[in-house]
């Protein structure tokens, strides 16, 4: 044991060498729009995002899904492009292409060669500011997200499971809706819903485009003033707080679904990451839980795995643990196992809430924590190996309001964090109260019983 | 218009290299390759720009050589090699968390799996070489030495054995299971880990595979980072150090997979919110001559993201599926050709059908001249998509090390995409697939 600290030591002074190589460069445009640009030269592509600060948590009762409606829809047309013309010509250019939705931003990329910059600015800028497309295209798009909802959610007892959890630990919260909607909110969409919060979010204030690869910073920025430059300025529309209340007592949802295993996830209300200036309470405390999740699940080996997984009477066969950390909402810090044979979930939550209470009582390891803090910074290393990854961070950072070069404080923060920290955070929010506790029980599967019909008013 | 193409791909192709070798920009992709002492087959790309270094190791030694009543054993003693090693001259034993706490301290990874063919070990570390050489170290002992503990075989067992349990409700885990059956018949390639093979295997048994196929004259590295061709030398001489010379004689040799003799078509019951589809026959050997021909007709037929036909045609115009794809599998036998998708229940036989008569009209009529150039665009075009990552050089590497293919290889990649033609694509479909032939299975479908 005596090895951890030298080496420890020697890691984080070589890799903060390895980072100084690649600097970032922000600009706003005059129209509101966010320009990150991350040159790195080691093969001639690069990667073109358009993130927008709009996700699911910005719908309303009703109308759930809509956000990741809208982000099929963009492929569908412009007044100069048909339906599906979009991914056609980045094909032809050589790149690939795809789209996200989560609770806090849509995010559309391309990775190409680094020459077809310019033609795939040009296209972006042209759906973000003019997204068209007929009637039709529409009723046939949304019977594909249904189709998304039943392979992702559906045929998923433990996604169905997590959908009830989120559901029952908010209240006011929009993270209570799943993105991509509840199903009878599918069913009852209409195209004017689509256009509207379209129209509403989609401004050149609420958006950046993030470029990493092999470019020209200067060139950059040359052709976004050029392609999203001349977009109009828009003001971005007030959002509503709509704050969760504090949770005064636990909560405790069984789920049934056809299963063999049985499941258990326990989400603490937690703080999330507000700053990343020192000394802001709350904030240290995100920081914290973030360390405390590492030491319990950070490696094969922690914690968790040692006390419920291994041994005589283990009582699981996986544990794990997550803090949320960074979000536009609410943040949890969930606990989850799956029972080893002739265990209980009970026995699992009871064991995983042990192992929190013995952090508490006992503290944490120099050496654990030296060893969670190694693989995050050998991990900035790596991470430097896609280019398409780093653009990735770098709008999530833009979409929580945080600068670019977040990620490297955020590991300067967490290397930062004590085990007295880690110990305090433990004792501080794991009591019942700010609780939500949601078994999976599991349903005998009928084989051989008559398949399920349709849903009743589907589109077809 | 073809001129000003092939130009562009070359300019490419020059940028390329730049990033991973600027002292020649005509050398192609440097790939070094060299034979160790004992035998084993070395392939390195140096690229300096990243202090990191990954390596793959790779043995005949997947699971077609899985013993049939033990099937799943490739990949069982590629996860056990992790769980501790033997003591070993003054080092002490190491039990499993032991061993992944050194690994954490490095702020490295090394660990194996396994796939139909090879079975597979990849480390990644940081290349300060004070780190670099304890990683490469514990990786050696681990690769010589694994212990595969009986207790922890034990609760292994017993926590796969539940997790197939789980998998087996879910209609995506019948519809493949049913699918590899039918298209491999008894054919290793289509032998399935279940709770009776996995009763069957023990410990010993992993001990004979283990020191009957992971021999240092068996191994394949494949090197991409910030290491010279020396200190790789050394680094892959060290790795195989502690691992006994063991028997370098010709392995037995697998059987092929047989053609389909007939259609097959498998319909199961399942209470589920999707049905589950999977229409296909064994594809072709990776040495086959129509390998090219076969890829590029497969962007088009169901590969190429969302402008391929089958996209277009299930997706696009129906909405019919969110996801509809086709691929081929070409290993060291001929893999399955497979054409997946999933939809409502009582859309099930209309996708079938409509899947069908895409593919059926591919293989009769061929592409069309604007989407052979539509698929070259984008194949070749975007070939530095394909290279701009030490992790995705390495695949590469690891691919020409294990198919044997030549070291020019990436550096010709763009002519031989280049010089297929629509007759080329239609000839080598009709001479693969044989749409009257093929096996669907529809799980969960309504009827």
């Amino acid at each position: 044991m005596k090895r951890v600290l030298p080496l420890f030591f020697l890691l984080l002074s070589l890799a903060a060498g390895a980072q100084a190589a690649a600097p970032v460069v922000q600009f706003t445009l005059s129209n509101g729009l966010t320009l990150i640009v991350k040159p790195d030269r080691r093969a001639p592509t690069a990667v073109h995002m358009l993130w927008v600060r709009v996700g699911s948590m910005d719908e309303v009762d009703g109308t759930s899904g809509v956000a990741h409606v809208v982000e099929h829809m963009m492929f569908k047309g412009t007044p100069d492009l048909l339906p599906g013309e979009f991914s056609r010509r980045v094909a032809a250019l050589g790149g690939r292409e795809n789209a996200f939705t989560t609770r806090d931003y849509t995010g559309y990329y391309q990775q190409i060669p680094a020459q077809r910059l310019e033609d795939v600015m040009k296209l972006e800028a042209d759906r973000f500011a003019r997204n068209q497309w007929p009637d039709e295209e529409f009723g046939k798009e949304l019977e594909v997200v249904k189709e998304e909802r039943r392979l992702r959610t559906e045929d998923s007892p433990r996604a169905l499971l997590y959908e009830a959890l989120q559901a029952t630990a908010f209240l006011a919260s929009p993270y209570r809706r799943p993105v991509v909607g509840w199903m009878s909110d599918l069913d009852a969409m209409t195209p004017a819903d689509v256009r509207e919060f379209y129209r509403h979010w989609y401004t050149p204030a609420n958006a950046a485009v993030v470029v990493a690869g092999d470019v020209d910073v200067a060139q950059v920025l040359r052709l976004a003033s050029k392609y999203y430059g001349r977009i109009p300025a828009r003001a971005v529309p007030a959002r509503k707080p709509r704050s969760e209340p504090a949770q005064a007592g636990l909560r405790r949802i069984d789920f049934k679904a056809p299963a063999e295993q049985a499941y258990v996830a326990l989400a603490f209300k937690v703080p999330g990451l507000e700053s990343l200036d020192a000394g802001a309470g709350a904030s240290d405390d995100a920081l914290a839980l973030t360390v405390l999740a590492a030491v319990l699940d950070g490696y094969s080996g922690a914690r968790l795995d040692r006390a419920l997984t291994q041994g005589e009477g283990r009582v699981a066969d996986s544990a794990g643990a997550h803090n949320g950390l960074l979000g536009r909402g609410p943040q949890l810090f969930t606990l989850d196992g799956v029972p080893a044979h002739g265990k209980t979930a009970e026995q699992v939550e009871s064991a995983l809430r042990e192992q929190v209470a013995r952090v508490a009582r006992e503290g944490v390891t120099e050496a654990e924590l030296n060893r969670v803090k190694t693989r995050w910074v050998a991990s900035e290393v790596y991470k430097l190996d896609s280019v398409t990854n780093q653009a990735r961070e770098l709008g999530s950072y833009w979409a929580q309001g945080l600068p670019p070069e977040a990620g490297e404080r955020l590991i300067q923060r967490l290397r930062a964090i004590t085990a007295q920290q880690v110990q305090s955070v433990a004792a501080k929010y794991f009591g019942d109260d700010q609780l939500t506790v949601a078994v999976l029980r599991p349903q005998p599967l009928d084989k051989g019983r008559a398949p399920r019909s349709p849903v009743p008013g589907a589109r077809h | 218009m073809i001129a000003i193409k092939k130009l562009a791909a070359c300019a490419l192709l020059i940028g390329a290299w730049a990033g991973f070798y600027s002292e020649s920009a005509l050398a192609g992709i440097p790939i070094q390759h060299w034979t160790l002492a004992n035998g084993a087959q070395v392939y390195l790309v140096e690229s300096q720009a990243i202090p990191m270094v990954d390596v793959q190791i790779d043995f005949d030694a997947g699971a077609r050589r899985d013993p049939p009543d033990k099937a799943g054993l490739a990949s069982v003693t590629a996860g056990m090699s992790a769980k501790g090693l033997r003591a070993s001259g003054a080092e002490p034993a190491l039990d499993e968390n032991e061993l992944s706490e050194a690994w954490a301290d490095l702020g490295a990874s090394f660990g194996a799996s396994a796939s139909s063919d090879r079975l597979s070990f990849a480390l990644r570390s940081l290349s300060y070489p004070d780190l670099l050489a304890r990683a490469v170290q514990l990786a050696a002992r681990q690769l010589g030495e694994p212990a595969f503990p009986e207790a922890v075989w034990a609760r292994e067992r017993e926590r796969i054995k539940a997790s197939l349990r789980e998998v087996n409700t879910r209609p995506a885990t019948a519809a493949s299971r049913a699918f590899a059956s039918a298209v491999y018949g008894d054919h290793p390639y289509g032998l399935e880990m279940s709770e009776a093979t996995l009763a069957r295997i023990a410990v010993a048994d992993m001990q004979a595979y283990y020191s009957g196929l992971i021999a240092p004259c068996r191994a394949k590295l494949s090197l991409v980072g910030a290491v010279t061709r020396q200190q790789a030398d050394a680094l892959a001489a060290t790795l195989l150090s502690r691992l006994p010379q063991g028997s370098c004689a010709s392995l037995p040799a697998v059987a092929e997979v047989r053609p389909l003799a007939a259609a097959i078509e498998r319909r199961i019951a399942f209470d589920s919110a999707q049905a589950h589809v999977f229409i296909g026959q064994p594809g072709y050997r990776r040495a086959d001559p129509d390998f090219f021909p076969l890829t590029v007709g497969n962007y088009i037929l169901g590969g190429g993201g969302f402008v391929s036909r089958l996209s277009t045609e299930v997706r696009e115009k129906r909405g019919l599926s969110y996801s509809v794809y086709s691929y081929f599998a070409p290993g060291l036998h001929a893999g399955a050709f497979t054409v997946g998708l999933q939809t409502r229940p009582d859309q099930a036989a209309q996708a079938v059908q409509v899947a069908r008569e895409v593919l059926a009209k591919f293989v009769a009529e061929g592409p069309s001249e604007a989407e052979l150039q539509a698929a070259k665009d984008n194949l070749i075009g975007g070939f530095a998509l394909r290279i701009d990552s030490n992790r995705k050089l390495l695949d590469n590497v690891a691919n020409i090390a294990w198919n044997e293919l030549p070291l020019s290889y990436l550096d010709s990649w763009t002519n031989q995409v280049e010089k297929v033609t629509v007759a080329d694509v239609k000839a080598a479909f009709a001479r693969k697939l044989q749409p009257g032939k093929m096996v669907t299975v529809v799980v969960g479908g309504q009827p």
